[in-house]
């Protein structure tokens, strides 16, 4: 097997992944959840939910036992997942990873228990945000300053693992994932180096995050059965299930990887993206940036829609998402070859891991060509016949995997799809 | 073969806004007719910024609508990378818009101080706090307000108002984002995997929350401006409201289309100094400055304690003519190294240094440039160069 692709480029693979969900921490206990149709969607206990319109999420509660920031909890997922996949990679343990670091990770703010820290501090009263100021300049919060910079959690995590270089702190919203990975395997592709990792992470469920998607009416109010309220694809869907996560994965190029007898999980064949202009939260009603983004994938991978064995969709259960990504596939494999393509939706079990879930997704796309196996869409009881798809409906599904593209759209026109395959034969 | 390769990059149009005006030609007017530099000392005292010139934003987003949908620093940005299309002679031009990729060095966040304040002052008369922050938070931010602070929509909006849509790409982590935008940027047109780029980045200074963020670890310069190598002691960063992008090419793509080139990017490259090593920012600054060989050095300095002595050192000790960029616009974090290469580009474009400013030790040496090596060192994480040449 040659080392180049098709675009005489160097193969880039994937040979070692971390993950870490409301399911559970850990690529096994994901997996097996996962594939048993199971939902970490629960009633939200860090915070009061008194007066809010959407009471649940997959927030991941098992690493604290306290509040913590949400770049604390951000930081702790990406640690985790990172661990876990240079562990499985069988490189750069130690603190010396041999390559750069690609961090697709939550914007991040003082929020509001730090706000009122700085308010106790102030005498006067009422207070005036120049009050807060002064309170700042005390140097009683010294630490805030860096753990609020938007740098701080890659920097943390860089210091870490050894990686090498100025790590990249990227947002390109609920694309951010995808774009982590595309960053990584473009520099591969350009030889600046033979390893990187790419992670992506959120942590940031904390009481403003949720009302600011709530509203934008993005988030599902189905608040009575928190496990029953992600049902992407569903016609009974009404939005998205705020989530936390990471995941991390070890990218090499396939020539390296050989070289030292690494165990490979995959290959990220193709990188596509294509912006929207439409609208901040809205895609184009024609779906010509999704069409395109799904092309350039296809494209970039030298693969054509024929070659695609499963779709792992955006799927994020908002009534405009779910619609407008079966109209861009549409028109991009044809009615023919759509209708063939089993998709699923992580999502319907993770919720929306918005930072991470592009991360999150493409690892389980690639257990799910390792396994043979694709995890189902949970809460399907109510097909929604404007959208005709296979979408492997509340039961997983063994099936034969040889390439998958995984999708990921995001808020300000961000659309990113990964095409990913097993070991080359 | 990888896509490694070694491709011209040309930079071919620039937007350029901050406290001395709008555009090069002022820029040029602004630092070389002997002015002082425009500060602020009183209006967010005891901080002092560089106030953004007066911009009629009308110019560059025409809808009302659009610009109701951006806090301040997403609109510096969006008006300032319209500049740079227009500048490159590719706004409105679709078919090159559409491929078209673009990294924008971000922040955001942009606060409404008047709601949080006013919640702030509930939240301490209260003993449900809450359930009354739930409750304030969903009736009094505005529903864009997430949009007006998530970091990739400044991104976004470029791609709303202006229609640009090869790709989108943000990167966050202050001074490093807009080092590495513009290192991805070039990186990926010289290997061959794009032709044609916008990149850069814009900050807002006149924000009392940014200020308060700094605050937190003293950063912040207080009391008069002083150039930022002023003292033995770094004078703290006196932070300037700004824009800046660049459109980048492959020399190719711009001469097919016959683009008349303002620059050469030859390099870019970022660095990580060990900042709890001592002489360890003061090494990688002059590692990086070997990378321009005798070029004369455009400096982001940007006046940190902890960041700056070090880099003045290394600065001094390479004998090299010196400019720095906050003692002429102050600093602008992400938006900083791409104001920074703007600034070079327009140097050598004219051929020659803007005079150096009294009272600066380091600022040093005149004459004819035809090389600029711009250096940025981080506040507290990051450094980076870029080396901009003169063509022809």
């Amino acid at each position: 097997m040659a080392h180049t692709d098709t675009h005489g480029r160097p193969i880039v693979v994937v040979t070692g992944i971390g993950i870490v969900s409301s399911l559970g921490q850990g690529k096994a206990e994901n997996w097996r959840r996962l594939t048993a149709g199971e939902s970490g969607i629960h009633r939200i206990t860090r915070f009061p939910v008194e007066g809010m319109r959407t009471t649940i999420a997959g927030t991941v509660d098992f690493l604290f036992d306290h509040r913590v920031p949400a770049p604390d909890l951000s930081e702790r997922l990406a640690t985790i997942a990172v661990e876990e996949a240079i562990g499985e990679a069988g490189i750069g343990g130690g603190g010396d990873f041999p390559g750069p670091l690609f961090a697709a990770v939550p914007p991040v703010e003082m929020e509001w228990p730090e706000k009122c820290r700085l308010a106790d501090n102030v005498p006067e009263r009422p207070l005036a945000y120049r009050d807060l100021l002064a309170s700042a300049a005390s140097g009683k919060f010294r630490p805030w300053h860096e753990r609020f910079l938007f740098g701080s959690v890659a920097d943390r995590l860089a210091d870490r693992f050894g990686t090498k270089g100025q790590p990249i702190s990227l947002s390109t919203a609920c694309a951010s994932g995808g774009t982590a990975i595309q960053l990584g395997v473009e520099a591969i592709r350009r030889g600046e180096c033979e390893v990187a990792l790419a992670l992506g992470t959120d942590g940031s469920v904390h009481p403003e995050a949720l009302i600011r998607f709530s509203l934008l009416s993005a988030l599902t109010t189905a608040n009575e059965k928190p496990e029953e309220a992600a049902r992407p694809f569903a016609k009974n869907r009404d939005g998205f299930v705020m989530a936390e996560g990471a995941a991390a994965l070890v990218l090499e190029s396939y020539a390296h990887a050989k070289a030292r007898g690494a165990r490979i999980l995959g290959v990220v064949e193709g990188c596509g993206e294509m912006a929207d202009n439409f609208h901040r939260t809205r895609s184009s009603p024609d779906g010509k940036p999704i069409i395109g983004c799904v092309k350039n994938a296809l494209a970039d991978a030298g693969v054509t829609p024929a070659d695609i064995d499963y779709i792992n969709a955006h799927g994020t259960s908002t009534p405009e998402n779910d619609r407008m990504e079966y109209v861009g596939l549409r028109a991009a494999f044809g009615d023919e070859v759509l209708a063939g393509i089993p998709i699923s939706s992580n999502k319907s079990m993770i919720g929306h891991t918005l930072t991470a879930a592009g991360a999150i997704e493409a690892a389980f796309s690639l257990l799910t060509i390792a396994n043979g196996r694709i995890p189902p869409t949970i809460n399907y009881t109510l097909p929604d016949p404007a959208i005709p798809l296979d979408v492997v409906p509340n039961v997983a599904r063994d099936a034969t995997v040889r390439r998958v593209i995984s999708n990921s759209f995001g808020f300000g026109g961000q659309n990113v799809s990964l095409v990913l395959a097993g070991e080359p034969a | 073969m990888p896509e490694g390769g070694a491709r011209e990059v040309w930079i071919t149009g620039i937007g350029l806004v901050s406290s001395l005006g709008e555009g090069l030609d002022a820029h040029w007017e602004a630092l070389t007719d002997g002015r002082a530099p425009v500060t602020d000392a009183a209006r967010f005292a005891p901080y002092v910024v560089h106030p953004l010139v007066k911009l009629t934003y009308d110019s560059q987003i025409p809808k009302k609508g659009d610009q109701r949908q951006m806090e301040t620093w997403q609109r510096i940005g969006t008006y300032t990378a319209g500049l740079a299309l227009d500048s490159a002679g590719i706004a409105k031009n679709a078919d090159i818009l559409g491929r078209t990729d673009m990294i924008v060095g971000a922040g955001g966040g942009e606060r409404d101080h008047q709601v949080d304040t006013a919640i702030l002052n509930d939240l301490i008369a209260s003993n449900d706090a809450g359930r009354l922050l739930n409750e304030r938070l969903l009736a009094d931010l505005r529903p864009t307000l997430s949009l007006a602070q998530l970091s990739n929509l400044l991104a976004g909006n470029i791609s709303i108002v202006h229609g640009v849509t090869g790709s989108s790409r943000t990167f966050m982590g202050e001074e490093s984002s807009g080092v590495d935008a513009v290192r991805v940027g070039h990186a990926r047109i010289a290997a061959g995997q794009s032709e044609i780029g916008l990149v850069g980045g814009a900050y807002n200074a006149e924000r009392e929350d940014m200020l308060l963020l700094y605050a937190l670890n003293d950063f912040c310069m207080t009391g008069e401006f002083r150039p930022v190598f002023s003292g033995r002691d770094a004078p703290g960063i006196p932070s300037g409201s700004m824009g800046a992008f660049l459109v980048l090419e492959s020399a190719d793509h711009a001469r097919a289309r016959g683009a008349t080139p303002i620059a050469r990017l030859a390099g870019v490259w970022s660095e990580r100094a060990k900042r709890d090593v001592a002489g360890s920012v003061a090494q990688t600054v002059a590692g990086l400055l070997a990378k321009g060989g005798d070029a004369a050095i455009l400096s982001g300095a940007t006046g940190a304690r902890g960041a700056t002595e070090a880099e003045a050192e290394a600065l001094a000790a390479s004998g090299r003519a010196v400019r720095s960029v906050a003692n002429r616009i102050g600093h602008g974090f992400e938006a900083q190294f791409p104001a920074a290469l703007a600034l070079a580009a327009l140097a050598v474009s004219r051929g020659a240094l803007f005079p150096a400013l009294p009272g600066d030790p380091v600022e040093r040496g005149d004459g004819a440039v035809d090389r600029i090596l711009v250096t940025g060192v981080g506040h507290w994480r990051g450094e980076g160069a870029g080396l901009v040449e003169k063509i022809g």
